[in-house]
């Protein structure tokens, strides 16, 4: 494969739009550069992070005491919708996809995504996704108030009668963030299987690029369910059908069906990508290649097939018939096995390394404990009669914050600290990123933890009042929430000085093996100066051997 | 140096079950009183649970823990670690061995639900595990003189309503749920809007309520006392105000409160939802959007005038 055509040879590296902004300016534009897309994904979703995180601390305010008499009930149900959905799909869906944006073309040697302007065609549906969720608040009857997992028959209930109400502009949101995603998906997966570089095969990939191929293709099979979903309750809403609804005859037990059947999967859409940030940090920062690379690869597409049989898992309360309630038992304590692979791999690939504890491998090494965790708790909630006790309890908002705070925002985190200096040429504060890991840290504990004790109790989740006997934990965990709030300025600050002001990085400040450091920081637009050959394994830490066979050509001018 | 890391290993792993087998048993206390036959099956499946994940917890960060202690890179030590790429043995026991663990415990639940035998809706076939196991109510204990019919639940926006069945077909009505203790309880769970949640902590127990439906439940309250009753569905404004008292009291007492209710003229019940509902601008700092309006107070013939008062559990 090293026949490269003259004009991949040529020396014109002109940015692709003429006349395009090359500083800041340019992330304000309609840029095809997976790169420029990337880092409008990530900065865009992070502000997202930041409203989300504004009405968590609103939740965490109400719950500190145990009456309703922060903010009314409609408001309280209003903020934990809206934080829901604003968490998942204006956060972590889209600054994953950033990522994924940003690392895949480099780490699989390409010089962009296979159809860059359906890349940023898709980059550019999130704000109008954003705008619908958050214009809700100004309509009449307030956002919806109905769950991230808008339920009918609440959702159908209408009490303004107006035909534009916060329900209606939070199902426009949804199947629109839905379009963007399916468009992502087409993307990378075209990109990953069309795009690799000469002798980048399937198992020289980077075991990042697997989880993302297998993230995508959830995207794939799992969203076309979600739209149905979606769409049929839209028209119940707007156009008098009844799908769902039970006045006449609907069956909204089937609504939970559609949605499950994406939205489980979809848990992984978020938590394959940060496996895939861990396999890839882990071997840097202890030196070592990554254990069982191959079987780590792989078990990632095990767990999407898994993914997509076990949703009825949210459903054992919901009138499931007892044989369903024990076959997708069965169905979803399988997914621990690959799952448990990846957790034992990277403990032995940290085992007697040489590590460094930088600010990436802190967040790195915590969130694989968290996620050991929440591993546990989820294992109890797939057995069928422990779930019956704890199914809509604090138990399971703790369960799954330690998912999405706890390993998904403490990946991210590790992959920002990580991938900094490639993307903006420049070096963070090391102390400032310990402080915001040792404040992240203690915050995620005393928040999500107490919650696991007031579940058992019999708290249930998603009320705005409640009895005097959780306020202890409850009080706990509203610190541990506010504590939260206050830990990202310390990254704030981090990230913005730095930028601005730090110290020159270099291409490599890792010592890491991967295409991506082998060129400037940051890349230059077309990325690969000629394509790279491959001719070695992704980790070859300890081993002394080289990855690509034309080093020297891959930049105009190496250093 | 190996007869060492072996000493250290099995003195570790010792530890490790140590604490493993303690937070077992602390798994315990952190529930409501066992007030269901059921809840003792569940308590004993959750500690077995607990001590098993502690013991992986354990393991797990005690192996990080050690690589973090021990095996930190000098300030300028630039080299690699041991280029150890994977071991197929290794590979295939932490494979098997997580199999074998998540097929026992997925049998032992399936055990225990056997036993539960709560029914539940849509029951097509009810499968039973044949001999091995008597259902969590041992004995039969129906007596003669208590009506073996069901209750009727019947929740709404935001009210519960429990219908007992009497002899003139009228139905006797409540808003505090009495049962007797001891014997095995046949609700029919119904609701009149959305979905809503019949769960009662010291049960242990929880059931969807779905519109349309009418859902068996099945349950035997072993401990006598006054429990709470929480809706568990997200139901819409007031979901988190829906509770009521569910009082297990002897057969005796049972009777004597069942025919004192059947004597009673029906009068409105206390309802949490509808008086803020009435009182909703002088509630909070933040006043709120439009909503459903709750359901004027229920008119029951047992109809207590203060919110549900069981202690904490
Ligand atoms: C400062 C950090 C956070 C705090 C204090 C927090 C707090 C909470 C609380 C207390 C609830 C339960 C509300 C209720 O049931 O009444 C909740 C729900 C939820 N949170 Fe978070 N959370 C945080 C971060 C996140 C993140 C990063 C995600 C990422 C996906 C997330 C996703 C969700 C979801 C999906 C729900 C469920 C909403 C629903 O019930 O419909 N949260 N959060
Ligand atoms: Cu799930
Ligand atoms: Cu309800």
């Amino acid at each position: 494969m090293a026949n490269i055509s003259v004009e991949e040879l040529s020396g014109n590296r002109a940015q692709p739009y003429p006349g395009a902004p090359d500083n800041w300016k340019r992330f304000f534009t309609f840029s095809t550069d997976h790169k420029v897309i990337g880092i409008q994904y990530i900065v865009t979703s992070f502000v997202f992070f930041l409203i989300g995180g504004l009405f968590a601390m609103i939740i965490r305010g109400e719950l500190i005491t145990p009456e309703a008499n922060l903010v009314d009930r409609t408001i309280y149900n209003a903020m934990f919708t809206m934080h829901g959905s604003v968490m998942l799909f204006l956060w972590s869906f889209p600054v994953l996809v950033g990522l994924a944006n940003y690392l895949v073309p480099l780490m699989i040697g390409a010089r962009d995504m296979a159809f860059p302007r359906l890349n940023a065609a898709a980059f550019w549906m999130v704000p109008v996704v954003g705008l619908l969720m958050m214009s809700s608040f100004f309509v009449p009857g307030g956002p919806s108030q109905s769950g991230w997992w808008a339920y009918p028959p609440v959702s159908l209930q209408n009490p303004t009668g107006n035909l534009i109400n916060g329900q209606v502009l939070w199902l426009l949101a949804v199947a629109i963030s839905g379009v963007s995603s399916i468009m992502g998906a087409v993307n990378f997966v075209t990109t990953i299987f069309k795009m690799r570089a000469p002798g980048m095969t399937f198992f020289r990939m980077p075991a990042f690029v697997w989880t993302v191929l297998a993230a995508q293709l959830i995207q794939l099979f799992g969203l076309p369910a979600l739209t149905a979903g979606a769409v049929m309750l839209l028209l119940d809403i707007v156009a008098g059908t009844s799908f769902f609804r039970p006045e006449n005859g609907g069956n909204p037990i089937l609504y939970q069906h559609f949605f499950w059947f994406y939205s489980h999967p979809a848990v992984y859409v978020l938590a394959l990508p940060v496996f895939g940030i861990f396999s890839e940090i882990f071997p840097v920062y202890a030196r070592k290649p990554l254990f069982g690379y191959r079987v780590v690869a792989v078990s990632s597409l095990i767990i999407t097939g898994l993914s997509a049989i076990v949703w009825v898992h949210h459903m054992y309360a919901s009138g499931t018939p007892g044989w369903m309630r024990m076959l997708f038992m069965f169905t979803t304590m399988s997914i621990s096995v690959p799952t448990g692979i990846k957790i034992f791999a990277w403990t032995a690939t940290v085992f007697r390394g040489k590590l460094r504890l930088d600010t990436p491998m802190l967040f790195a090494l915590a969130g694989v404990v968290n996620f050991v965790f929440a591993g546990i708790t989820g294992i109890m909630l797939g057995s069928v009669p422990v779930d019956i006790h704890v199914n809509n309890t604090y138990f399971v908002v703790g369960h799954f914050h330690y998912v999405v705070y706890g390993t998904v925002v403490f990946g991210i985190y590790a992959a920002l600290y990580h991938w900094f200096p490639k993307m903006t040429g420049r070096m963070y504060y090391e102390g400032l990123g310990k402080v915001h890991f040792w404040l992240t840290w203690l915050g995620t504990t005393l928040n999500f933890l107490p919650m696991h004790p007031v579940g058992l109790m019999g708290m249930p989740r998603r009320v705005a009042s409640y009895d005097p006997e959780f306020a202890f934990w409850n009080v706990l965990a509203s610190l541990g929430g506010f504590l939260l709030g206050l830990s990202t300025l310390p990254f704030i600050l981090n990230m913005v000085s730095s930028w601005i002001q730090g110290e020159k990085a270099g291409n490599n400040p890792w010592r890491a093996i991967g295409l991506e450091w082998l060129i400037s920081s940051p890349p230059p637009v077309e990325n690969f100066e000629q394509l790279p050959i491959v001719i070695a394994e992704p980790y070859g830490y300890g081993k002394d051997e080289p990855l690509v066979s034309n080093l020297a050509e891959l930049s105009e001018s190496p250093g | 140096m190996n007869m060492r890391l072996i000493g250290t290993l099995v003195g570790a792993t010792i530890l490790i079950t140590l604490a493993s087998l303690w937070m077992g048993q602390q798994a315990y206390s952190w529930f409501p009183p066992e007030a269901s036959a059921e809840s003792k099956l569940i308590d004993d499946l959750f500690s077995f649970l607990t001590a098993l994940g502690t013991f992986i917890f354990l393991g797990v960060t005690g192996m990080l823990a050690y690589s973090v202690l021990f095996y930190r890179a000098g300030r300028y030590d630039y080299s690699d670690g041991p280029p150890i790429e994977g071991n197929v043995t290794l590979e295939i026991v932490w494979t098997a061995i997580p199999l074998a663990l998540v097929i026992w415990i997925a049998a032992y639940s399936y055990q225990v639900y056997e036993q539960m035998d709560v029914r539940g809706p849509m029951e097509l076939v009810h499968l039973h595990m044949p001999e091995t196991m008597e259902a969590a109510y041992a004995e039969p204990m129906e007596m003669a003189s208590l009506p073996s019919a069901k209750i009727a639940v019947q929740a709404k926006q935001w009210a519960w309503i429990f219908h007992y069945p009497s002899e003139n077909g009228e139905d006797i009505t409540s808003t505090e749920l009495h049962l007797p203790v001891d014997h095995r309880i046949k609700l029919a769970l119904t609701s009149d809007d959305v979905l809503h949640g019949f769960y009662v902590p010291a049960f242990r127990l929880k059931q969807d309520i779905i519109p349309n439906k009418t859902i068996d439940f099945e349950f035997t309250p072993t401990r006598i006392g006054t429990y709470r009753l929480r809706d568990s569905q997200y139901s819409g404004t007031y979901f988190a105000a829906m509770q009521a008292d569910v009082v297990v009291e002897s057969p005796a007492d049972y009777q004597s409160w069942l025919a004192d209710a059947a004597g009673r003229v029906p009068s409105p019940a206390y309802n949490r939802a509808s008086s803020e509902y009435n009182r909703a601008a002088e509630q909070t700092v933040v006043r709120g959007w439009e909503t459903v309006p709750p359901a004027s107070p229920p008119v029951v013939n047992y109809a207590p005038k203060q919110a549900p008062a069981s202690p904490p559990a």
